[in-house]
């Protein structure tokens, strides 16, 4: 095949990687400073730290420009990058940026302010990064580990509170047990194919096997999405979720909400898609687990949010439910449907951001507030930021002309072209569910007797709002810039 | 040309400018403003008259395209001739006076402009329907009309009774053009025009036509004509369709002169003169029309008897007088009809305008039971409502003729020769019109003259304080009444002779029909008069004798009514109650309808359609939601469970179901 580039040399597959070298050393040089520096160094090693994935994005970048417009393979098949990866390095990397900026002034109030924090941000990128480029199963775990430690440690970041630490406890046990399922799977597909690496399971799943095998491979895949869908907090792996948005601290919920998510979406599509191919008319057993996955989200992610009254906890059922959605466009298992996932991804970043931006300014003197009565009559006391957060969330329950609306669109609609019919009324019926509850803080946002007003922002915050309503709102006249970008991205996984 | 465009399209810039004229400037902007456009179209409405009538002018002023949808072409193009221009005279003049009478009347009030606003918006309506070349022009200011007067009688919105009283007319109205609406488009459909001057010459075709409807061959042209008068009623106050006007005096009174006296309710006089090339082909209808204004006039007159509060006598007293000018065009003198309903406008604008003044004297009050007494301290008011009430009952002299047309006050002329049409129809209906007129006579004498003497003479029997504010009204409200107070002593003599004297074909052109029954209608009128003397000197004998029953029970014996009033007899209860229409309606159609509404808002909307759709649906989902919750325990191992569970599912469905059986 063509659209496969080796490199057989070590020298060459550093350069592929140069990126996560960079932010590796660079995140050690960081630790090191704050080591020496004390807890002083928390502004100093956070600007570092988002300098540093800046320049991890340039390198990014750099690699982008050098022709990497094919599936091209390092490390002895172990480390891929292709336009599919660099996508979603890039999604990655302005997630984690907008987290470090977003949590500098909060964690200095708080009295949070510790190196750590923008360290392990920076560590678990780069579990992100080696994550979407794994391309074998060891690579897979190392990746995917090196990316849950560091969230854990930062669930149970305020470690002074019980339920920050609670739901950090809750994070790491959940996360070892899917773990544990995560590696089980690896191994029946080692067992029955003997081989870790993708490139030759994908051949061997192709070829003819005998039926015990093809079990074997499915309780495999089985296992393996199992693991992942816990990573992606898709039901019935998603318990976690709601615990640990509300129990650890904002930024870091912030950041829970978008990278970690999107890389474990990268790599769920590559084990499925890039690993067992969708051919003309053959369901593959995975397209099933991802339609079970997604109706259970969708409908949980609508059901279960309108009954919540903080604003993070609903955060959470709305992420899981957004996460059923992105897998209603993986389920087609074709390029359009994963161009779709992507895109929604993209503005699921975006949108996200934003919201956790305007969480965190609900601050009052006596300090944080986060539940949803707390807005009340936020439209009185801040035009911009009511008109802001209320068209976020327009976005996120999906009403045109705004982002979410093209996000949704363009996952259902390859998922009807491969005949989900049914999957998408589902999807539908659940977005109308999930409507209520976002334009009921519109409504709380609007219409109801205004609360006190809120503390004035940062610039950064503001300047990251600002990024996030440009986008949700004018999303509609540029659309065909990130289309391209996602058809490209996706383009190279088939 | 320029002169009938301005004087349809005046009124409307008043209506449109009134209101920023009235926030830009002062309340005294607007009223100067509509007034002045008033009287410069007032004096265009007259130039026109006498240009037109007598001309034999017949002519279309088109102004533009309304609509076009196949073959069904709708100009928008003002019809000119003699009927047009003896309503632009009428409603003109009428406008213009209360216009001017307002802005006495109204200047306590703090809505000045909206009110002239309204009154100009319906002066242009009102132009907008008599001025129609075509029937959906027509119902263009037929509803029009019908809006205005919506907005007028609830014009004081923060009563209650305006309110309800504006809603009723409205519905009774919507009841009338109902008809309306199914007449013309019979028209479109039997005609493939609606356009009079294509209609009418195509009429005599369809005399004897017939349509089949469920097992019945039905004349087409009665059946259309019948329709079409349908909506005359609604708008004409006709029984059945007439509870809405007594109520509708809610509104201020310039209103109810200008709208519910003058104008609007003629409206549907008007549209069965201006179709009267319709009406002839359809002889049943015509009788029916006959019936319908003999009974009203009779009915209202009756109703008219004992009603205490001022303006609803004169209300009655106009619906009575309908009456009068339907059964005139249903013996097909529509030329008479439409004297009467000119004569009518002066006398009848004149009695309202000179019941406000009397109102606006005693302090709002309205009851004439709180009256009397008070003709020394309002003789100017006194002496117009005199003048009303003379040509209203009718007071002149039979027999004695003045330069050709009968000496008699403007109601004496017209209304004596709807008698005489009516007797010299020579049918049963003529007969029965006839009587009836006579005994609504009888009775409108002696309930105008009741309201005479109760309001001004005998002992005052309002409050010392009341008393102590009574003054006459200024100038811009008494010189309106002055000279709608000529128009009501000369008006019948003056224009006798053209509108139903010597001169009546040259005055009127093509109008009406020249030849047929119209023509043999009057020819045999003019007969009748000098052979039968019952009809010249019924009217007359019966005016005084209403007189003297007044007189006798208001003057001489003044302590009798009220007894009589409390000696709850059957027949006084009966008329005192108008014989009980609003109460029938409300037993046979209001509360029918309630119960109904109720029904499908309790049941259908409320039970099944909410129940079953967004409060069934949002209930369950939030039962859903209640239990959803309660699986997100807080407790790790359930959701490791859950976890195990999920894994567990997946793996036992491909074993059994999965791709690799």
């Amino acid at each position: 095949m063509e659209t496969i580039k080796v490199i057989d040399s070590l020298h060459a597959s550093l350069d592929l990687a140069l990126p996560e070298v960079i932010m590796a050393l660079g995140a050690m040089a960081l630790m090191m400073y704050g080591v020496f520096r004390g807890e002083k160094s928390f502004s100093a090693v956070s600007w570092g730290a988002f300098g540093l994935i800046v320049v991890t994005g340039l390198s990014v970048m750099d690699l982008a420009a050098n022709d990497i417009t094919v599936r091209t393979i390092g490390f002895s098949g172990a480390f891929v990058v292709e336009p599919f990866s660099i996508f979603l390095k890039y999604l990655i990397l302005a997630g984690s940026g907008a987290a470090v900026l977003m949590a500098m002034d909060f964690m200095k109030r708080e009295k949070l302010a510790r190196f750590e924090y923008p360290v392990l941000v920076v560590l678990a990128t780069l579990g992100m990064m080696i994550m979407v480029s794994a391309n074998d199963l060891i690579s897979l775990y190392m990746g995917l580990e090196l990316q849950s430690l560091a969230l854990y440690v930062l669930a149970a970041f305020n470690r002074d509170s019980l339920r920050s630490t609670e739901s950090g406890l809750k994070y790491f046990v959940l996360g070892a047990v899917s773990s544990g399922l995560l590696l089980y799977g690896c191994s029946l597909l080692y067992g029955f194919t003997g081989t870790t690496n993708f490139d030759a399971l994908a051949k061997v799943a192709a070829g003819d096997l005998s039926g015990s095998a093809q079990m074997g491979l499915i309780f495999g895949i089985t296992f393996l999405l199992a693991g992942l869908a816990f990573k992606i907090s898709a039901v019935p792996f998603h318990m976690w979720t709601p615990d640990v948005y509300e129990g650890s601290p904002t930024p870091v919920v912030a950041f829970f909400a978008a990278a970690p998510k999107i890389a474990a979406m990268g790599l769920f599509i590559r084990v499925t898609v890039g690993l067992f191919p969708v051919s003309e008319g053959v369901e593959q057993p995975w397209q099933q687990i991802v339609v079970f996955v997604a109706i259970a989200s969708m409908v949980l992610g609508a059901f279960a949010a309108i009954g919540q009254t903080n604003i993070k906890r609903l955060m959470a059922y709305s992420s899981i439910g957004h996460m059923g959605y992105a897998l209603v466009g993986l389920s087609a298992g074709t390029k359009e449907g994963v161009d779709g996932v992507l895109l929604y991804m993209l503005i699921y970043l975006f949108t996200v951001t934003g919201v956790f931006v305007c969480i965190l300014a609900m601050r009052r003197k006596e300090g944080m507030v986060e539940h949803i009565s707390d807005l009340a009559g936020m439209s009185q006391n801040h035009k911009i930021g009511a008109f802001v957060l209320s068209m976020l969330f327009f976005s996120l329950a999906g009403i045109p002309p705004l982002a979410g609306f093209w996000g949704k669109l363009f996952v259902f609609l390859p998922a009807i072209q491969a005949g989900y019919i049914l999957l998408v009324v589902i999807g539908a019926l659940a977005s109308v569910v999930s409507a209520f509850y976002y334009l009921r803080i519109v409504k709380i946002i609007y219409f109801d007797e205004p609360e006190g007003a809120f503390q004035p922002q940062p610039m950064a915050l503001r300047l990251i709002l600002a990024v996030s309503a440009i986008f949700t709102l004018g999303l509609t006249l540029f659309l065909q810039v990130p289309r391209e970008w996602t058809s490209f991205a996706a383009g190279s996984l088939f | 040309m320029w002169i009938y465009k301005l004087i349809v399209l005046l009124p409307l810039i008043g209506a449109l400018l009134a209101m920023p004229a009235g926030r830009m400037f002062s309340a005294r902007a607007a009223e100067l403003l509509t007034s002045g456009l008033m009287i410069l179209v007032a004096v265009f409405s007259w130039t026109a008259f006498f240009s037109v009538t007598g001309s034999q002018a017949d002519l279309t002023v088109p102004l533009f395209t309304w609509m076009t949808s196949g073959d069904f072409h709708v100009a928008w193009a003002l019809k000119i001739d003699s009927l047009t221009a003896v309503m632009l005279v009428v409603v003109n003049t009428v406008s213009c006076l209360v216009h001017i009478y307002s802005i006495g009347y109204m200047s306590h009030d703090p809505h000045r402009p909206r009110f002239f606003a309204y009154l100009s918006l319906f002066t242009f309506a009102m132009l907008s329907l008599v001025t129609a070349s075509n029937f959906l022009q027509m119902f263009f200011g037929w509803e029009g009309v019908g809006l205005a007067s919506y907005l007028l009688i609830g014009f004081w919105f923060h009563k209650d009774s305006a309110n309800a009283a504006a809603i009723k007319a409205f519905v009774v109205n919507r009841v009338g053009d109902f008809g309306f609406v199914l007449g013309i488009m019979a028209t479109f459909m039997v005609f493939g025009s609606i356009e009079f001057d294509k209609v009418f010459p195509q009429v005599h075709h369809f005399e004897n036509h017939t349509f089949h409807f469920l097992a019945w061959e039905v004349p087409t042209m009665t059946t259309i004509c019948l329709l079409l008068f349908v909506g005359a009623m609604g708008k004409s106050a006709q029984i059945i369709l007439h509870t809405w006007l007594p109520d509708a005096m809610e509104g201020p009174t310039p209103v109810s002169a200008l709208i519910h006296a003058a104008t609007m309710v003629t409206a549907g006089v008007f549209m069965v003169c201006r179709l009267s090339y319709m009406f002839e082909a359809a002889p049943a209808a015509l009788a029916v029309v006959t019936v319908v204004g003999a009974t009203t006039a009779f009915f209202a007159a009756t109703v008219g008897l004992f009603q205490n509060d001022i303006k609803r006598v004169i209300a009655y007293s106009t619906c009575s007088q309908l009456g009068y000018m339907f059964f005139a065009a249903g013996v097909s003198a529509y030329p008479v009809a439409m004297f009467h309903l000119f004569t009518h406008a002066f006398f009848k604008a004149l009695l309202f305008l000179g019941a406000g003044s009397v109102i606006h004297a005693m302090s709002d009050e309205q009851d004439m039971r709180k009256m009397g007494g008070i003709y020394k301290m309002i003789p100017m008011t006194w002496a117009m409502m005199l003048i009303g009430t003379f040509a209203l009952t009718g007071v002149g002299i039979p027999g004695v003729e003045i330069f050709g047309a009968p000496l008699g006050f403007a109601g004496f002329v017209s209304k004596d020769g709807i008698l005489e049409m009516a007797y010299a129809a020579h049918s049963g209906v003529g007969k029965y019109a006839f009587w009836m007129g006579i005994a609504a006579a009888v009775m409108t004498s002696f309930y105008s003259w009741r309201l005479a003497f109760m309001t001004f003479h005998d002992k005052p029997r309002a409050s010392a304080d009341v008393m102590s504010h009574v003054h006459e009204s200024p100038a811009v409200m008494t010189v309106p009444l002055a000279i709608l107070a000529l128009g009501a002593v000369l008006a019948g003599m003056v224009f006798y002779g053209g509108f139903m004297g010597h001169d009546l074909a040259a005055f009127w052109g093509a109008s009406f029909p020249e030849h047929g029954a119209t023509h043999v209608v009057m020819t045999e009128a003019h007969h009748v008069k000098e052979t039968v003397a019952v009809v010249v000197w019924a009217p007359f004998v019966v005016m005084l004798l209403g007189l003297g029953i007044a007189y006798y029970y208001y003057i001489r014996h003044p302590e009798l009514p009220p007894k009589m009033g409390q000696s709850r007899n059957g027949l006084y209860l009966f008329v005192k109650n108008k014989w009980y229409f609003d109460e029938l309606y409300d037993f046979l159609f209001v509360r029918p309808a309630q119960k109904l509404g109720r029904f499908l808002w309790k049941k259908g909307d409320g039970f099944t359609i909410d129940g079953f759709g967004p409060d069934g649906v949002s209930a369950l989902v939030l039962k859903i939601t209640g239990q959803v919750v309660r699986l997100q325990t807080g407790y790790l191992y359930h959701y490791a469970f859950a976890m195990l569970l999920g894994v567990a599912a997946l793996v036992t469905y491909f074993m059994f179901f999965g791709g690799a059986n």
